[in-house]
């Protein structure tokens, strides 16, 4: 449904002699196949939301080429915009306006007659179970109100393709999950979605594959379990405390146990994250007894000790050495 | 056919909203009126050696002054809500779709010239009970010119606001050109009572030849060749600059 090759976009900063490139995204490649939830899993500024507003056809892409629902990008984005549906980060609605009358309008842009629209808006209001307060004014909404008019207003022509930048950011828990069942019930109904988000479970539990973009490039793509399964065992996680002496600042415990841990022949690698450190082993069960041997012969006193499955974040962490979570 | 659609599209919703928020359209009305009760009278002891010896003279010369303030001033602020429609995401939801991209800027160019006009049919209303009397076809004339001169100001405004896209540029740029360009345009002060060099400099401000137009207008004189004249240069430079807007719109707004 999607394909994108060498998709680039580079902007000009400032003028004249300190004018200087920033290449906001470098060359991705990615393709989504009909009837997929496929997200860009990646920190602010790795290029989620400009590779999704390039598809979108907000802004213009500075090379590579993309086809979306068989028609391609560049050539005829009129085209797209009539297959796609685009929910951005910023809500895109008037406080003062009404979901119903939003609706409408929106409908009406896409060129269908006023009796059409209205009908439209009304089968929307129904879908999304904005009922209630479909025609009050947007500013009474709560943040996941709002989120669901947004999305009703993006799929009121019933695209081939769904674009969602960020469709959870700042919603609580239980509306998030309302939102995780919209997105999937869009799917059902047979259309194809692309998102962006900076939240592990979301591209987790929401999504069929994952591409982790960072700093403009895509670092690794696959299926959440496939891309887990990568990093293969267990991860422990060590904490360390301060004993609080002068000669003993925050910090120094992690270096030391990574001088020591780090060429232990039952540790894959290791990386320290927020004062803790993160091992990736074949097995915690096995692995916990010798660290802390290895820990407590040389007088390293450690705090608390996890173990858990690999994370989308240890994906992250082993692919850009930084973690998502930080 | 598609562009007159959408931008009726456009300006629908964007007057839908400014009529559900009346005490908006209230406050920008107590400006203009705030002039026309309380400034109006000086005029009419400052002009009285020029023949303006009742209110009805002081009323016919400040009214076509006051439209063309709110003619400029009226379209200066437009850019204020494109940016915070851009900023909100609204622009970018519409583009998405089909709609025409001219469109969406004429519809809410149009809004502001419809507030605008709605506001001088007040102003001339409130003016009556203190002796203004004009031809109702002059009246309707003037309108029409009034319309124009708002889609210029209002596409200036748009055009700053794409350029400089920052609120605060916007006002700053706006009131150091909307000051002198009104008072160059002899809006308060006809520029009949200005010293030479001032008149000199008011030749270029294509305002000033309006405001000739508009006061002719009022004064029963449509025949006069600065109406056609000052008409002739507010559509040319609204069309160019509404143009040229389109286009800056149209180009990548991201």
């Amino acid at each position: 449904m999607i394909e994108a090759t060498g998709l680039r976009k580079s902007y000009r900063v400032g003028r004249g002699r300190g004018a200087s490139t920033v290449e906001a995204v470098r060359g991705v490649d990615f393709a989504v196949r009909r009837g997929e939830i496929v997200g860009f899993l990646g920190p602010n500024g790795a290029g989620k939301s400009t590779t999704l507003r390039m598809l979108a056809t907000l802004i213009r892409p500075t090379g590579g080429v993309a086809t979306i629902a068989g028609v391609d990008l560049l050539r005829a984005p009129g085209e797209v915009r009539r297959r796609i549906g685009f929910v951005a980060q910023a809500s895109g609605t008037y406080d003062d306006s009404t979901a119903r009358r939003d609706l409408v309008l929106q409908a009406r842009m896409h060129g269908v007659t006023k009796a059409v629209a209205q009908e439209l808006a009304r089968s929307a209001i129904r879908a999304f179970q904005l009922d209630d307060f479909a025609d009050r004014k947007i500013r009474t909404y709560s943040g996941g109100q709002r989120r669901r008019l947004d999305v009703a207003l993006g799929v009121i022509h019933a695209p081939q393709v769904m674009f969602l930048d960020e469709p959870t950011a700042g919603l609580d828990p239980p509306s998030r999950v309302r939102m995780w069942q919209e997105v999937r019930r869009l799917r059902d109904e047979g259309m194809t979605i692309f998102l962006t988000t900076h939240y592990l479970d979301e591209a987790d539990s929401l999504c069929d594959r994952v591409s982790i973009i960072d700093a403009g490039r895509i670092v690794a793509e696959g299926t959440p379990s496939a891309l887990k399964r990568e990093i293969s065992g267990d991860v422990i996680t060590i904490g360390f405390g301060t004993t609080g002496a002068a000669e003993d600042p925050v910090g120094t415990g992690v270096q030391t146990a990574t001088k020591l841990l780090a060429d232990q022949p039952y540790v894959h690698s290791c990386e320290p994250v927020d004062g803790a450190l993160r091992l990736y082993v074949d097995s915690a069960a096995t692995a916990i007894p010798q660290v802390m041997r290895t820990l407590l012969d040389r007088g390293v006193e450690p705090g608390a000790i996890e173990a858990r499955r690999p994370s989308l974040d240890d994906v992250f962490l082993a692919k850009t050495g930084r973690s998502l979570e930080e | 056919m598609k562009l007159v659609r959408d931008t009726w599209l456009v300006f629908q919703q964007e007057a839908g909203l400014m009529v559900r928020n009346p005490v908006m359209v209230a406050f920008s009305l107590a400006q203009p009126i705030t002039y026309l009760v309380l400034f109006a009278p000086f005029l009419k002891v400052v002009m009285v050696d020029r023949g303006a010896s009742s209110y009805a003279d002081a009323y016919r010369i400040y009214v076509p002054g006051l439209f063309v303030a709110m003619g400029l001033f009226g379209g200066l602020f437009a850019g204020y809500g494109l940016l915070s429609a851009l900023r909100a995401g609204i622009i970018d939801r519409c583009r998405v779709t089909p709609v025409s991209r001219t469109g969406l800027l004429l519809g809410r160019a149009l809004m502001h010239v419809c507030l605008n006009v709605v506001q001088a049919v007040v102003v001339t209303l409130v003016a009556l009970p203190f002796g203004l009397r004009v031809h109702l076809g002059n009246l309707l004339v003037s309108y029409a010119l009034l319309a124009v001169m708002v889609l210029l100001s209002t596409s200036i405004s748009y055009d700053i606001a794409l350029l400089v896209r920052n609120e605060n540029s916007l006002g700053v740029l706006v009131n150091t050109v909307g000051q002198p360009v009104s008072l160059l345009a002899g809006v308060l002060i006809p520029l009949v009572l200005a010293p030479v060099w001032i008149q000199r400099v008011a030749f270029w401000n294509p305002f000033a030849w309006a405001t000739d137009g508009m006061r002719a207008l009022f004064t029963g004189q449509i025949l006069q060749t600065v109406v056609w004249q000052g008409a002739l240069i507010m559509v040319g430079l609204a069309a160019a600059s509404l143009f040229w807007s389109s286009r800056l719109f149209n180009r990548e707004v991201s």
